[in-house]
């Protein structure tokens, strides 16, 4: 990237510019930019085969599909309680609304292995229905259940959280207007809700997958480590590092980098062409 | 806007005609046209319900299986009280660098137009983007003795992996994001005039930074700061292959939980995980009377 400060007229003090900028492009070059280049670094330091054979190999493989197999039942129903909350919270008028954001919320300022060690208090072998479970011979933790139930919670507030303050700021208008000239509920909701909030629900779906896919602290409290059977990919990266295996933890890690970087580049041309559809407050 | 007046009697209006002229559906709900209120709160309250409420339940009682001073003893074990001190103290440190490291970003791409602007806007994003784990190990890389970084420091004879240092660093690299979107729309909505009449008022550079932007800041940059410091305590995946995870040196306090999970200690893993919950919050409640603080007296 090249840095030429051009201070723009308002700008009094042309002399500090070129400096701030320099100084701001050196700190995100070295603390942020450099380790995203190291994964694909190190991903490819031992040639294409190498990390070719990485990829394929059965465990990596089986990392993946249990990854896309988590997201998949993660997401839509985060998705389907963020716009039932979103919904209730932004149309209508009740008493203990704001105990309900709170509550909505909270699972944002938890720590990820908080949030996995929850579940483990609940259906671990000496949880509170840990022997329930075995008697019945039903696997929560250290299955796939477990690291569903972990990514459903760490990523529970993403799409509720976008599409709440962008509801409220459109009002209920046009769904009542829809209502008086006779639409159904589910017609009003389908032809004027939905298309209003598409994009601020297609944002907040990529944020909450993104994060789903990439979760680490939670899935790993309740995963057991079982390899080819309970590593996500985040995890098979750690096993795969724990064994010494660099190139092979790198080459796992540069698809969740890659992931990352397409979400990054979604999220940001949605923020430049549909800035107006996106809730205001945006921070995550 | 105008739709409100045409339709003035639509919608949730407190206490209005429709109110009178219509059943409420109950004392506590006001009515309004639009369908499905019981539907989607009843899903909201059952998934809020099995998903955050009941399990934090469990996270509040577990612990005192072990007593009130079974609790203070699982706490106050050298051990676990080194990894909280570590925990909290090293994420105040890297939130308290953050300011600075944030300010100076958010300033540059809110004031100046330059080359690659979006890009490095965009790139600003990258620590949340980036799954933990991938920065947790590109981190270490980097700062391990034989890394590019950490080879220059160790010639220094500073130890960055395996150390407080790394962990601080990667703890500054999670939270900048916080403080640099939580600064960027107030400096783009600071009134330049204030500036102005600063200057003309013959206020220097200096001045005009700490007496007139700062205080204007104030408010975000603490709740800035304190988003990149809860995210800090809690945080896992991007610490624990730079940390060295050595006992009451470099053992942070999630990990502990990890651990005393694996030993099937399940009592003492719920009470760190409710000391950190409980100091996150009461930390995050002091910070919120700050910020109160300081808003009501820059309106005042």
């Amino acid at each position: 990237m090249t840095v030429e400060a051009r201070p723009i007229s308002r700008t009094r003090l042309p002399g500090f510019a070129p400096l701030l900028v320099l100084a701001s492009a050196i700190v995100m070059a070295v603390l942020v930019l450099m380790p995203l280049f190291v994964v694909f670094g190190d991903a490819f330091s031992k040639g294409f085969g190498k990390y070719l054979a990485s990829i394929r190999d059965p465990d990596a493989v089986a990392a993946v599909k249990l990854t896309l197999l988590v997201a998949a039942i993660a997401v839509p129903l985060n998705a389907m309680f963020g716009i039932a909350a979103a919904w209730c919270i932004a149309k209508f008028e009740f008493r203990g609304k704001s105990a309900l954001l709170t509550l909505i919320d909270l699972p944002f300022s938890m720590s990820p292995v908080v949030s996995g060690l929850v579940w483990v208090l609940l259906f671990g072998a000496q949880g509170w229905f840990g022997t329930w479970l075995i008697d019945h011979d039903i696997k929560i933790i250290f299955a796939t259940t477990g690291l569903v139930l972990a990514t459903i919670l760490v990523t529970f507030p993403f799409v509720a959280r976008e599409l709440i303050p962008l509801m409220q700021d459109q009002g209920s208008d046009e769904e009542a207007a829809a209502l008086t000239l006779g639409a159904s509920g589910f017609t009003t909701f389908w032809k004027i809700t939905l298309p209003n909030i598409r994009w601020a629900l297609l944002y907040g779906v990529l944020l909450c997958n993104a994060r789903a896919m990439g979760e680490f602290g939670a899935v790993s409290v309740v995963s057991g480590h079982i390899r080819g059977l309970t590593t996500t990919l985040p995890l098979h990266v750690e096993v795969l590092y724990n064994d010494y295996d660099f190139v092979g933890a790198f080459a796992a890690a540069s698809l969740l980098a890659s992931l990352g970087l397409i979400t990054l580049v979604l999220k940001t041309t949605l923020e430049w062409r549909h800035a107006g559809e996106l809730a205001a407050n945006r921070r995550h | 806007m105008t739709d409100q007046a045409i339709l003035p009697s639509l919608g949730p209006t407190p206490g209005g005609a429709s109110a009178a002229t219509r059943p409420r559906r109950s004392r506590w709900v006001e009515h309004s046209i639009l369908p499905g209120f019981g539907v989607s709160l009843g899903i909201t309250l059952a998934y809020l319900g099995a998903i955050v409420v009941l399990p934090l339940i469990a996270l509040a009682i577990r612990p005192w299986e072990l007593g009130p001073a079974g609790v203070w003893h699982a706490l106050a074990a050298p051990r676990v009280a080194a990894a909280l001190k570590l925990s909290f103290g090293l994420s105040a440190l890297a939130a308290l660098l953050n300011a600075p490291l944030g300010i100076l970003i958010a300033w540059t791409l809110t004031r100046y137009e330059f080359l690659g602007k979006r890009i490095l806007d965009a790139l600003v994003d990258l620590p949340f983007a980036l799954p933990t784990a991938v920065a947790g190990i590109a981190l270490t890389a980097i700062y391990a003795p034989t890394g590019p970084l950490g080879s220059l420091a160790a010639k220094v004879g500073i130890k960055t992996a395996y150390s407080p240092l790394g962990i601080f660093i990667a703890l500054v690299f999670i939270g900048l994001p916080f403080v640099v979107r939580s600064l960027q729309p107030v400096l783009q909505e600071l009134d330049r005039e204030v500036e102005e009449a600063a200057t003309t008022l013959g206020a220097n550079a200096l001045q005009r930074a700490v007496m007139v932007i700062l205080p204007a800041l104030a408010p975000s940059l603490i709740s800035g700061v304190s988003l990149a410091f809860a995210r800090a305590v809690g945080e896992y995946g991007s610490v624990v292959f730079i940390a060295g995870n050595l006992p009451g040196k470099t053992e942070i306090a999630p990990l502990l939980i990890v651990i005393k999970l694996e030993q099937y200690d399940y009592a003492g893993a719920a009470a760190i995980g409710l000391a950190m919950v409980a100091i996150s919050f009461g930390s995050l409640i002091l910070i919120n009377l700050l910020q109160l603080f300081l808003a009501r007296r820059g309106k005042a």
